[in-house]
């Protein structure tokens, strides 16, 4: 027995409403936005030294991020589904933690650390090193943030893969690494694809953490998310959403490539 | 290749899998290690082919303790229980899996790997589904792949977990019939574990039976069926009547109360049972006939005793219409055969 | 322990451990034995403080109906999306997480601008005199925003997963639909809904993004704590900083086991 067509009906546009106000519109809107006053300009502000100057340090956040917490991810995950330890509840926990955390405590604990007057910061003087308000903390702030999006993703898939099968690739005589490439990683790697395009949204988009860490020196220490934010009080709108609108397009992309890993893993276990 | 297990014992935590195991399983023979789930024997195969470690004892495989080596050097063939087959490869590939993760120097040519398969599937009897992956098979077909990659690197011994657990009956006893031929032919010592004791009658040439992780009897079907060693043995094997009673001078007689000297109990196969309308001696039991039904050619005949036990009895076709007899009857029975168990002894 | 064939426990275990030592274990500890170096008093001087308890207030109220106006709307989008074939769908489904991939400055740029007196949703507002951007309301919005995938994502596995059978037998032992969905689907879903609705309110409490360009950010009114820890810092005030941080990483953890203990609850309620 189904409900009511009427309750449906209302069920099914309640739900069109919300998405289109909730979600649709502010996506149109950041585009519509950037493209108010022309290309040119949308490309004047994209191609500024200082957006670019942004758009590297983001980049190259994002590249050594990244591949880090996709290393610790795909530990994780294998230490934590294929073998049996005391702990392993908390080991979970501790890595969810990054997402009960606020961006802004994320920032300031690095700040404690590595500050001049923080824990660390004689240590790190001494060696004319800088981290905060430099490249080095804005990485750490980030990889605090994302830590956790790898194995979140890969826990699941491998918890239900079990171990039968990479057990049988090593009684037929493959060594450690064969059992990896030839087994594991063709089960794992839609979910390890999707937590990588996923963290890299975060480690491209964070914001606060980083806004902390970062000092915002323009042209130095400016990611793409501190740059919009100055050219918004600056109330530059329409380049603030022009580069706004890359990241967007960054974020739309994403959720295209999971769609289709999720009808790829869909139709291929059926 | 032989098989010898020697005091192998094994713990987990405080759960004791397997006490003191001791085995010899001799070359090219067939073997069933059967028992209930937690009888320790799924942990017995997996230490025997290393997916268990083995700290108490050791274990020869052709006469060379491979208690110390691991997996990959002990040369065995292991069926996983659910089959455990590489999803993302197909048929061949993963009969393959075994040839090609060898070293280069020890790996066999393209032509030679693509010969060794096509032959397997030749051998299971799968030519032509090379190209298929695991998902388009039916479970028959996916538990004979799962053999040919097995088989595939040349084990020494093959070893089986649950072979036909997760397969319906038909398919099952297809199986295990073209399991017991496919062994004729290439005569690998094969270790299977069953809890289906119809599976390890039917099909081993040598049934280990196991509970409690202690082995309690090792034998032909035909004589641990005939002659079960302990209560739990004849249990498991088959429908038993049971019957309480005491030994007086090494003579078993029935009582229906609970005796506190000499106590025994009686274990009586359903067709060890004969069945009477006049009670012809003192050593009958009266009981009333409460259902009967058929199939095919076996006849079976519950009864109730007077003190409420059932009793169930199974008669061919020729005993049955002999007696003709009728639900609510009265009847007499006596054992035609009976294995007396002292409970002190044993215990179930 | 089990021991196991499959290898490299060694190895992954060793980064595993390290990995969220350094990155989670020592910063977090170094977190509060900051906080330890402040004596009680001043500890209290800091967290009491007028402004700062206005700002948790701020933190906490919005937070809390954020996530159960999403837990409301949360529960609709996700048994809309599992039960109902209807135009578009799949890309509804995956609009769902944009919130999770759109930047959050990007989202609290956005939101603000079209809340905002002049933009396209504000001027609406602005004409029935309830001012959207720059006050509560604002901060509400934004939370909504980047808390609605949470529930969705928690409730839809546990709709798909639900046996059909069930439903089906309330329906045949006489139960309208309503009743069916009362007794029989809430409670299966309600520790999804619960976990979903912790996240969405953990996430609130600490969100920074996408609130200051909506807040406002006027202290005593719109000042939310996130924010207030930021102006401490840009003061150089750490110890202030650090101390407000303490209490909102309590009140996030706090909440966190509440809801966990209620989920555990609830399951044994159901077990029995």
């Amino acid at each position: 027995m189904r409900e009511h067509k009427g309750i449906k009906l209302a069920l099914i546009f309640t739900m069109y409403g919300y998405i289109i106000l909730f979600l649709l519109v502010p996506l149109l809107f950041i585009f519509t936005k950037a493209l108010e006053q022309g290309v040119a300009v949308y490309l004047a502000a994209i191609l500024d030294e200082e957006a670019r100057s942004a758009i590297r340090l983001t980049l190259l956040v994002t590249a050594i991020t990244v591949p880090l917490n996709t290393l610790f991810g795909i530990s994780a995950a294998w230490a934590i589904t294929k073998f049996d330890f005391k702990g392993k509840q908390l080991l979970l926990s501790l890595i969810e933690l990054p997402f009960a955390v606020s961006p802004v405590i994320a920032g300031l604990m690095f700040i404690l650390f590595f500050s001049p007057s923080g824990v660390l910061g004689t240590v790190i003087t001494d060696f004319g090193l800088r981290i905060i308000f430099s490249v080095p903390g804005i990485v750490l702030a980030t990889m605090f943030v994302t830590l956790p999006f790898v194995a979140r993703e890969l826990i699941p898939v491998m918890e239900a893969q079990g171990r039968a099968e990479e057990e049988a690739a090593i009684s037929l005589g493959a060594n450690g690494f064969q059992m990896f490439k030839r087994v594991t990683l063709p089960a794992i790697k839609w979910g390890l694809l999707y937590g990588v395009i996923l963290c890299s949204a975060r480690a491209v988009g964070e914001f606060g953490a980083v806004s902390i860490v970062s000092g915002r020196i323009r042209g130095m220490t400016n990611t793409m998310p501190l740059h919009i934010e100055i050219l918004y009080n600056e109330y530059q709108f329409a380049a603030a959403f022009a580069v706004a609108s890359l990241m967007s397009l960054l974020a739309v992309i994403t959720l295209f490539i999971k769609v289709w890993i999720e009808h790829r893993t869909h139709t291929s276990t059926r | 290749m032989t098989i010898e297990i020697q005091n192998i014992s094994k713990k987990y935590g405080n759960f004791q899998a397997l006490h003191d195991i001791n085995l010899h399983i001799p070359s090219g023979e067939l073997v069933a290690l059967l028992g209930p789930s937690g009888s320790g024997k799924t942990t017995l195969l997996r230490m025997i082919a290393g997916l268990e470690s083995v700290e108490d004892g050791i274990i020869l495989v052709d006469n060379e303790n491979v208690a110390s080596l691991h997996i990959n050097q002990r040369d065995v063939g292991f069926v996983f229980q659910h089959y455990a087959l590489f999803k993302h490869l197909t048929v061949f590939d993963n009969i393959a899996f075994g040839l090609q993760v060898r070293p280069k120097h020890k790996r066999p040519s393209a032509q030679t790997i693509a010969a060794k398969v096509d032959e397997l599937l030749a051998l299971v009897k799968l030519e032509g589904f090379a190209k298929r992956y695991p998902a388009q098979l039916s479970g028959g077909q996916r538990q004979r792949v799962a053999l040919a990659r097995a088989l595939a690197v040349e084990p020494k011994i093959l070893l089986l977990d649950e072979p036909f657990g997760a397969l319906d009956a038909k398919v099952r006893k297809e199986l295990r019939r073209w399991l017991r031929k496919l062994h004729n032919d290439i005569h690998v010592t094969t270790l299977f574990v069953t809890h289906d004791q119809e599976e390890a009658l039917d099909v081993a040439d040598r049934i280990v039976i196991m509970n409690k992780g202690k082995v309690e009897q090792v034998g032909a079907p035909a004589e641990v069926y005939e002659s079960p060693v302990s209560p739990f043995v004849y249990d498991f094997l088959g429908n038993v009547n049971l019957f309480r009673g005491r030994v007086i001078d090494g003579q078993f007689s029935f009582s229906n109360q609970a005796e506190t000297t000499n106590e025994a109990v009686g274990y009586v196969r359903p067709h060890h049972i004969k069945i009477e309308r006049e009670k012809t001696s003192d050593a009958v039991i009266s009981a009333t006939i409460t259902f009967i039904h058929t199939i095919g050619p076996i006849w079976h005949i519950e009864m109730r005793r007077d003190d409420d036990t059932y009793i169930e009895v199974e008669l061919n076709k020729e005993e049955f219409l002999l007696l003709n007899l009728q639900v609510g009857e009265n009847v007499y029975v006596s054992p035609k055969e009976m294995k007396v168990f002292i409970p002190e002894d044993f215990s179930i | 322990m089990k021991k196991n064939i499959l290898p490299g426990f060694g190895i992954t275990m060793g980064i595993t451990t390290l990995y969220v030592s350094l990155f989670v274990l020592v910063p977090i500890s170094l977190l509060l034995i900051k906080t330890a170096s402040l004596s009680l008093d001043e500890f209290i001087t800091i967290v009491t403080n007028e402004r700062v308890m206005h700002a948790y207030k701020v933190s906490l109220t919005t937070a809390f109906i954020a996530a159960f106006l999403n837990a409301i709307f949360g529960l609709l989008l996700a048994w809309v999306l599992v039960r109902y074939r209807f135009p578009g769908r799949r890309i509804i489904d995956g609009l769902i997480d944009l919130p999770f991939a759109l930047p959050t400055a990007v989202a609290g740029m956005t939101l603000a601008a079209l809340y905002g007196p002049e933009g396209w949703f504000g001027q609406f507002f602005q004409k029935l005199g309830i001012p959207i951007a720059y006050t509560s309301s604002g901060i509400v919005i934004a939370l909504m925003f980047i808390g609605l995938p949470f529930v969705v994502r928690m409730v839809q596995p546990v709709l798909e997963n639900l046996p059909k059978e069930t439903e089906e037998a309330a329906t045949s032992l006489g139960a309208s639909r309503f009743q069916t969905f009362h007794k029989v689907i809430f409670p299966e879903i309600v520790p999804a809904l619960l976990a979903g609705f912790s996240l969405a309110l953990a996430r609130g409490l600490g969100e920074y993004g996408s609130v200051v360009f909506i807040a406002g950010n006027m202290p005593m009114k719109t000042e939310v704590a996130p924010l207030l820890i930021m102006s401490k810092l840009e003061q150089f005030d750490y110890a202030g900083a650090t101390a407000i941080g303490v209490v909102m990483l309590l009140l996030s953890f706090t909440f966190l086991i509440i809801i966990n203990i209620l989920q555990k609850w609830h399951r044994k309620h159901e077990l029995r």
